[in-house]
């Protein structure tokens, strides 16, 4: 199924719970709202034509310094989906506000979304609603701040930690 | 009075003996002998069998994607490198494609095949590197010892492309740094002549082999539903059963030109993924000696449009005060900067002046080519790609490599996230080792082959 099609479909199903789409650079793209993320993610996984099996990757991106984009919703939470059946990709994108970052997880679709959601709450801050385990992944506990946002600054020192501190 | 079981006997312990059962908490790591690589697994044990397990990642985070978002695009490159450590050459590649794939440019036609040799023999070394550790961890010294042995070759060969042996930085946005050296071709004959002796002598030896049949058949098994569903790729799927392979289902490069079978398995447990890491190894071998025989030589040259330019057109465009390419100085180069004249430039780079450096006669020689030199290294110049984003995904050695790059139309990438291949089967290793023996963890630990530097960044 070619990315158009795949695109089409989507929007057949979910209608006005797709808020736009693109297919610039060959990367077909379908932005979707913060509460239709799991239907579209579930739609996406079980529907026969597109049996989007694998979650190829999960990030996000914050687009808080991103120019002409400075007052739109801070970060995007970007799904690539791959599907080992028919051999197609699609990446979905939900946009999230500041002030209330947080999306419904996609554990109950695909188990490795578990580390992936932990690693985008380690890096962005951004909250899995229902995540059995929002733990941090690469850091540790006592890590203060997200660093991959655009405010945390790249020399910035954390405190020491430890027995002896 | 009931039967008693043989630990109430040996230890003393259950109904009766006032202490009860109790389960062992033990850390594996993250400095353990049998880990290589730094990671922490937490298992609770019930005697010798695992129950439960929490595995701990991290310790090499170097904040790869932060220090990306810093610097001019090709300075990642080196970065990059530092992903999966023993195969550099495919990380270079798969990030200077997806900055390609942003710009929309395509490279040259013997880039590509370059690209395909050096990432089929990266290939190879890790693959060597994994079942070499994995088959010393289950007491087979001598194993690692003949695959590092190969490695060694190979890794001659790629000092001898790079100048170095590890830290590579060999890929560019736009081609790679320089030319394959003369007599190359022979080079690789040799070196694979003694790779393919140390697999048929680790065939012998371990292949067949009672105790290490033992420690991986059965062991640490994942079907292929399983493995779709944790996200797995690569090897470790291949053995699986499901045919995927990104140089076969989405070819890229010059992988569609050379032939090659994609060895699957069929029990998707440690000895499959054993059988086809060792298929592999003859398979990418294949394909470097195909690769090397239809690379095309001469001087590749496009333009802004993918057009090719005759050399002798530059003459012409030299009228037109496009100088660049017409600056004949004869200027000697360092030892250190072989490939990287303006012959061998040519033939590996794209001509796309806003991309690739000019060769380093005309840096050194001309005033144009020092100002082209300068637009692409000075702070806010350099390679700007448009506003968007790109995903580009290779076949690494572990699995899917994908690069998602975005661009703010600035000299320096936006975002970068790498995916890394590794990274899944980390985490459903919980679901391959638990109720498994405790020695079963080092074998299946040793099949996921787990980088710390590409699964922490």
């Amino acid at each position: 199924m070619d990315g158009s099609a795949i695109l089409a479909r989507l929007r057949g199903r979910l209608g006005a719970q797709v808020l736009e789409t693109h297919d610039r650079l060959g990367d077909h793209t379908a932005v979707v709202a913060r509460e239709g993320i799991v239907d579209a993610l579930t739609f996406c996984r079980d529907d026969a034509e597109l049996r989007f099996d694998m979650l190829m990757d999960l990030t996000a991106v914050d687009y808080l310094k991103f120019p002409g984009r400075e007052d739109g919703p801070r970060f995007d939470v970007v799904y690539h989906l791959y599907s080992v059946a028919h051999n197609h990709r699609i990446r979905l994108k939900v946009r999230v506000e500041q002030d209330a970052s947080s999306v419904p997880t996609a554990t109950g679709l695909w188990p490795i979304a578990n580390w992936l959601e932990r690693e985008v709450w380690d890096m962005f801050g951004i909250r899995f609603d229902g995540h059995p385990d929002l733990r941090r992944l690469l850091m540790y506990e006592e890590f203060v701040g997200h660093p991959l946002r655009k405010d945390y600054p790249i020399e910035r020192r954390q405190p020491l930690i430890g027995p002896n501190v | 009075m009931p039967e008693r079981t043989a630990r109430e006997l040996f230890l003393g312990e259950g109904p009766g003996t006032g202490s009860g059962s109790q389960n062992l908490y033990v850390n594996m790591g993250p400095a353990h002998p049998a880990m290589h690589g730094i990671i922490r697994i937490f298992a609770e044990l019930d005697g010798e069998v695992v129950v439960k397990t929490d595995v701990e990642i991290g310790y090499l985070h170097r904040a790869f994607e932060k220090d990306c978002e810093v610097g001019p695009y090709n300075n990642a490159i080196p970065y990059t490198d530092r992903l999966n450590y023993v195969s550099p050459l495919i990380n270079n590649f798969a990030y200077a494609s997806a900055v390609e794939k942003l710009l929309g440019i395509e490279i040259t036609e013997r880039c590509k095949y370059i690209r395909v040799v050096m990432s089929e023999i990266s290939r190879v070394c890790d693959h060597l590197t994994c079942v070499g550790a994995t088959a010393m961890e289950l007491g087979a010294f001598t194993v690692f010892l003949y695959m590092i042995k190969a490695r060694e070759f190979l890794w001659e060969l790629v000092e001898d492309v790079t100048g170095a042996r590890l830290t590579i930085s060999y890929g560019r946005v736009g081609g790679v740094k320089a030319d394959l050296p003369e007599g190359f071709g022979i080079k690789v004959r040799k070196a694979f002549a003694e790779v393919r002796q140390v697999l048929t002598e680790v065939h012998t030896l371990i292949t067949g082999n009672r105790i290490f049949m033992d420690r991986m058949v059965g062991v640490g098994a994942l079907s292929a539903e399983e493995s779709i569903a944790w996200g797995i790729t690569g090897p470790m799927l291949r053995a699986a059963g499901v045919p995927f392979d990104l140089r076969r289902v989405q070819p890229y490069w010059a992988y569609d030109r050379v032939e090659f079978e994609v060895p699957l398995g069929k029990n998707g447990d440690n000895f499959d993924r054993y059988l086809v890491r060792m298929a592999e190894m003859e398979q990418a071998m294949r394909m470097v000696e195909q690769a090397l025989e239809r690379m095309p030589g001469g001087a590749i040259n496009v333009d802004f449009e993918g057009r090719e330019i005759p050399v002798d057109a530059y003459v012409d465009r030299g009228k037109q005060g496009k100088t660049e390419g017409l600056l004949l100085l004869p200027i000697a180069l360092s030892p250190n900067l072989q490939g990287q004249g303006r012959e061998a430039q040519g033939r590996v780079n794209v001509a796309d002046k806003k991309v690739v450096m000019p060769p380093k006669e005309t840096t050194y020689g001309s005033i144009e080519g020092l100002m082209n030199h300068f637009m692409l290294v000075m702070d806010g110049y350099g390679i700007r790609p448009p506003a968007g984003e790109a995903y580009f995904a290779a076949e690494g050695a572990n699995g899917e490599l994908g690069f998602y790059v975005v661009s703010d139309g600035g000299d320096r990438p936006y975002r970068v996230r790498c995916r890394p291949p590794c990274l899944p089967p980390v985490a459903a290793l919980p679901r391959m080792i638990e109720g498994q023996m405790v020695a079963d963890i080092i074998p299946t630990f040793g099949s996921v082959n787990m980088i710390g530097g590409e699964l922490d960044r």
